[in-house]
C-alpha cells in the first residue's frame, strides 16, 4: 500500500466523519483499485449524501468499471445537487457522445469547460464534437435531432397540471422520468424545505436496481417499491416504461391506501404522458 | 454470531412462501450468512439488495427522512422483503407469490431482536 493512501486510511479510520474519503477514494481509483474505492466511496456517501463531488466521484469510479450507465445515474445526481459542477457535466457529456447525441454532449462539455478551462480532454472533446456536427449538418443539411431540453418555465407549467384535483397533488405526489428528471408534483421535506428535484435525482437509479432484483429472481416486472422511515412512508411505483411515480405520507397512513392513491395518481400520470403525444 | 444468524435465517425459511432468508453486509452486499433454496442466486440477490436498501436510503435522506427501517420490492410473482439488522447488517427475506407479507415482517422484525 503506497504511503497516500496509508496515511488517508489512518485518517480516516480517526475520524469517520472527515471529507478525507474522496482524495482516498481518488487515489484508489488513480490504482485501479476500484472495488476498494467503491467500498471507500459509498461509506461516504452515507454520510454525505448531498455532496455533489462524492457523487461526480462515484460516477468516474463506475465509469472506470465500465458501468455507464450507472455513472449516469451518479453524474446526474451531482448535477441536481450543483447545477454548475463540471466534473459531472464532463463525465456525461463524454457519455452523450459516445451515445451520439451531439448537441447534448456539446452542451454539457461546454458547462464543464467552463469551471475547467485547462482540461485538455475537454477541449478535445468538444473539438470533436464540433467536427461531427458539422459533419451530420454536411450530410443531412439540418442539424442533429437531438435539440434542446425545453425551458424550465414551460416544464414548470405542464408539471402542474399532472396530477390536479388529487389528493395532496404539490407536497407527496412526484412523478419523475428516466434521468432523474421532476415531470410533475411536488415534495417537501418534514422541515417544510422543497426536496422535489434532489429526491427526483436518486429515483431512476432506484428504478433500475428494482428492475434488477426483480429480473435476477424470476420475479417479474415490480409493482412497487415500498420503503417506511420513522418520518413517513414511500412507495416507489412505475406508471410507464419510462417513469416513476413516488407517493409520500406520514408513517400513519395505511399502506393499502398508499398503494391505492398510488395506482389513482399512476392512472392521472399516464393520462397526462399520452396527453402530451 | 453466524450460527445465531443461521438458526434464525432457518426459522424464517420455514414460513409459507419464503423461498429464502439472508444477513448481508449493508456496505457491499456481501452475504454473511443465508438458507435459500436451490437455484437462488444468493450473491448476486444479496448485492442487488444492499444496493437498492442503500439507494432508497440515500433518497429518503434527501427527502429529509430517517433512513428506512423497512423495505418491500413486489414483483408480478415475488417479493423482497428487507429491514436492517444493527448498523451495518441487513436482512433479506425473498417469497413468492404465497408470502404472507404482514406476518414475514413481523416475523423478520422478531428475528433482529432475537439477534441484536
Amino acid at each position: 500500500m503506497s504511503e497516500d493512501i496509508r496515511v488517508m486510511t489512518a485518517q480516516l479510520a480517526a475520524d469517520p466523519t472527515s471529507l478525507v474519503f474522496l482524495p482516498l477514494a481518488e487515489a484508489l481509483r488513480q490504482r485501479k483499485r476500484l472495488d476498494a474505492a467503491r467500498k471507500v466511496i459509498l461509506a461516504g456517501l452515507a454520510r454525505y449524501p448531498e455532496l455533489a463531488d462524492a457523487h461526480d466521484l462515484y460516477g468516474r469510479i463506475l465509469g472506470d468499471d465500465a458501468n455507464f450507465e450507472q455513472a449516469f445515474d451518479e453524474w446526474g445526481i451531482a448535477i441536481r445537487l450543483d447545477p454548475d459542477h463540471a466534473g459531472a457535466h464532463k463525465g456525461i457529456g463524454f457519455l452523450y457522445f459516445v451515445a451520439g447525441k451531439l448537441d447534448r454532449a456539446l452542451n454539457h462539455l461546454q458547462v464543464a469547460q467552463k469551471g475547467l478551462p485547462d482540461d485538455q480532454g475537454v477541449v478535445a472533446a468538444i473539438a470533436r464534437v464540433r467536427e461531427a456536427l458539422q459533419s451530420n449538418v454536411s450530410d443531412t443539411g439540418r442539424p442533429s435531432s437531438t435539440g434542446p431540453a425545453p425551458t424550465e418555465e414551460v416544464a414548470d407549467d405542464l408539471a402542474e397540471q399532472v396530477f390536479a384535483g388529487l389528493e395532496a397533488a404539490e407536497n407527496g405526489l412526484l412523478l419523475v422520468d428516466q434521468h432523474g428528471q421532476r415531470l410533475g408534483g411536488g415534495l417537501q421535506s418534514p422541515d417544510g424545505q422543497d426536496v422535489a428535484d434532489r429526491v427526483a435525482a436518486h429515483l431512476a437509479g432506484v428504478s433500475r436496481e428494482a428492475t434488477r432484483a426483480a429480473r435476477l429472481l424470476d420475479m417479474g416486472d415490480w409493482n412497487a417499491l415500498t420503503v417506511q422511515s420513522d418520518d413517513g412512508s414511500l412507495h416507489l411505483a412505475s406508471p410507464t416504461a419510462d417513469t416513476v411515480l413516488l407517493v409520500v405520507r406520514d408513517p400513519a397512513f395505511p399502506l393499502g391506501r398508499l398503494a391505492a392513491l398510488s395506482e389513482r395518481a399512476g392512472i392521472a400520470a399516464r393520462s397526462w404522458l399520452e396527453s402530451l403525444t | 454470531m453466524t450460527e445465531t444468524y443461521r438458526e434464525s435465517l432457518e426459522g424464517l425459511s420455514r414460513l409459507r412462501g419464503i423461498t429464502g432468508a439472508m444477513m448481508v453486509s449493508a456496505d457491499d452486499g456481501l452475504v454473511v450468512a443465508e438458507s435459500l433454496m436451490e437455484g437462488i442466486p444468493g450473491e448476486a440477490v444479496a448485492a442487488l439488495a444492499a444496493s437498492l436498501m442503500r439507494r432508497m436510503g440515500t433518497a429518503v435522506s434527501a427527502a429529509g427522512f430517517a433512513l428506512p427501517s423497512f423495505m418491500h420490492l413486489q414483483a408480478a410473482v415475488g417479493a423482497l422483503l428487507v429491514v436492517p439488522a444493527g448498523p451495518d447488517t441487513l436482512l433479506i427475506i425473498i417469497g413468492d407469490q404465497n408470502v404472507n407479507l404482514g406476518l414475514a415482517r413481523i416475523e423478520m422484525l422478531q428475528a433482529v431482536e432475537q439477534m441484536a
